[in-house]
């Protein structure tokens, strides 16, 4: 579905952030990237939504190149991606940031559905201003929700975890099986958490702005987590980047 | 009503077609049209231009009182002065349209003056805008004096989106006991347009509150000020929050004052200005809409 090809991108200053990242991601699956902080992880999130455009390399979605979009192009071809930090707007409520993702008017019940995936307690939020009145934790659910409701063919999520309770971590990660299992949507989902990890059905490891390695659940865990996991069937992989 | 008063009205108070209920419709000077209840009078000033009008007590009403200047070349000035009895709920509807197709200017000076009674509520909604492809430049310049009385409570609502060329805005206003001032005033200009206001918010009674929110937004050349002063001389409560958004090449200026004179007055004021956040922008990229939708969008919601 989704192909990136020696990408690569270099930060103000000339700094190399991704050198030749090559990956494929395959339709209806549930993709992880993980790696350890500063590796490229969210970079590489950023290049597929079209937030910035690669120093080099190609990027190709549904068979059709996408380098050179932006992320309206993007979007609308069928990307979506959800910030790891959320945007916060003064004027603009919950309700009317869903009707723009959807592209389309909601009635207050339909609103509070998509809201009610993410855990949030929907009446109480639909008209409230996605501003500073929000917690972290309030304002990453609806970011996630934003997402979730364009029901776009390959949805990128950058740490969906962070800031958020364990109550409704535990919510959203059924609320990612229930979209692969039911609704046969596609999802990158950049990660450090074990448990999101768990339910890959490939992890990419990035690591020193470049790929240490791809491969399944099974292949991939026990390289990360080493022998603590009670895994022993399954291959080791070798990862650079981790000790 | 001519048909530049009537396409104004629809603008400036949504009404299309006959008003109900009490009004006074003030074109190019003069009285287009006036009605009164029996609970909301509406009569001529004898001393100067402009009408008086007597909320009776305890009154639940709208009041429709918009004002418009049709063409150019003319400089209305009016005094509305409106007395509110005890316990009333009443709507007021105000609000000003000018419009030239010349090369007049069109301006209006309006002077409200609201003596708002004991246990009274007040919204107030005030729309400014400027029609017109003329090269007349086209003035609103309201003030607004307020007085409310003990326990009583006023609303302002007010807007300024469209084609205003230059305006002064004052209000001043002294709350008694208990009485609450809530002002929320949206602002916009654009091209060589100026912007000036100012508020003023005395409280002198025990327990008064005021909360003032303005948020603004500045693009292509045009220039604002903003001066919201607050004073509080007794045990009351005072917030005033000024959020601009600078575009292009506007100047945006926000002069907050804090007065307190008594030890249990609590005053705040919060002030805000910057261009749109790259990343709100990216947002809404990300959900489709092209750059210039997205500003747009955020643009309307930071002035909804």
């Amino acid at each position: 579905m989704l192909k990136l090809e020696k990408i690569s991108w270099k930060a103000e200053g000339g700094k190399d952030i991704l050198q030749d990242v090559t990956f494929q991601i395959p339709e209806n699956k549930f993709v992880v990237i993980t790696g350890p902080n500063g590796g490229g992880k969210t970079t590489t999130a950023k290049l597929i939504a079209g937030l910035m455009p690669p120093t080099s390399g190609k990027i190709t979605f549904q068979g059709k190149e996408i380098t050179s979009l932006d992320a309206t192009e993007r979007a609308k071809a069928g990307i979506g991606y959800a910030f790891q930090q959320p945007v916060r707007f003064k004027g603009i409520t919950v309700k009317e940031l869903i009707e723009i993702a959807t592209g389309h008017s909601l009635s207050e019940n339909e609103s509070c559905a998509i809201l009610t995936e993410v855990g949030l307690c929907a009446k109480e939020y639909v008209n409230r201003e996605v501003n500073d009145s929000l917690s972290g934790g309030e304002i990453k659910r609806i970011e996630i929700a934003t997402v979730l409701a364009r029901r776009s063919k390959l949805s990128v999520f950058d740490e969906p975890e962070a800031g958020i309770d364990l109550w409704s971590f535990t919510r959203l990660i059924e609320v990612f099986t229930k979209h692969r299992e039911e609704r046969q949507e596609t999802m990158l989902v950049v990660s450090h958490q074990e448990r999101l990890l768990e339910i890959a059905d490939e992890i990419i490891v990035i690591a020193n702005g470049r790929v240490s390695a791809q491969g399944s659940r099974d292949e991939i865990l026990p390289g990360l987590f080493g022998e603590k996991r009670n895994c022993a069937p399954c291959p080791k992989k070798e990862i650079d980047g981790y000790e | 009503m001519n048909e530049t008063t009537k396409a104004l009205m629809k603008i400036v108070t949504g009404v299309e077609g006959d008003l109900e209920g009490a009004y006074n419709i003030r074109e190019d000077s003069g009285c287009a049209a006036r009605h009164s209840t029996e609970l909301v009078k509406i009569e001529s000033k004898t001393d100067q231009p402009g009408i008086d009008i007597t909320i009776a007590p305890g009154a639940k009403e709208s009041v429709f009182i918009p004002a418009f200047v049709t063409h150019g070349e003319i400089t209305d000035l009016v005094y509305n002065d409106f007395f509110i009895g005890e316990g009333a709920d009443i709507t007021i509807i105000a609000g000003c349209g000018v419009h030239s197709d010349d090369h007049g200017d069109a301006v209006h000076n309006g002077i409200h003056r609201f003596f708002i009674g004991k246990d009274a509520r007040v919204l107030y909604v005030e729309k400014h805008v400027g029609t017109g492809v003329g090269t007349g430049k086209r003035s609103i310049n309201p003030v607004t004096e307020v007085e409310v009385g003990e326990n009583g409570y006023m609303e302002m609502d007010t807007t300024q989106i469209k084609n205003v060329d230059s305006t002064v805005r004052t209000t001043n206003a002294v709350l008694l006991k208990g009485a609450k001032l809530v002002i929320r005033e949206r602002l916009m200009t654009d091209g060589d347009q100026l912007a000036e206001t100012n508020f003023r918010v005395e409280m002198n009674g025990e327990d008064s509150s005021v909360d003032l929110v303005s948020r603004s937004v500045a693009r292509g050349n045009s220039k604002q000020t903003l001066y919201s002063n607050i004073e509080g001389n007794a045990k009351c409560s005072g917030h005033s929050e000024c959020d601009a958004i600078i575009m292009d090449y506007a100047t945006v200026n926000a002069v907050p004052g804090l007065l307190a004179n008594n030890i249990d007055a609590a005053l705040i004021h919060e002030a805000a200005i910057g261009k749109i956040a790259g990343e709100q922008i990216m947002k809404l990229k990300t959900l489709g809409l092209t750059e210039a939708e997205a500003e747009e969008r955020i643009v309307n919601g930071f002035l909804k």
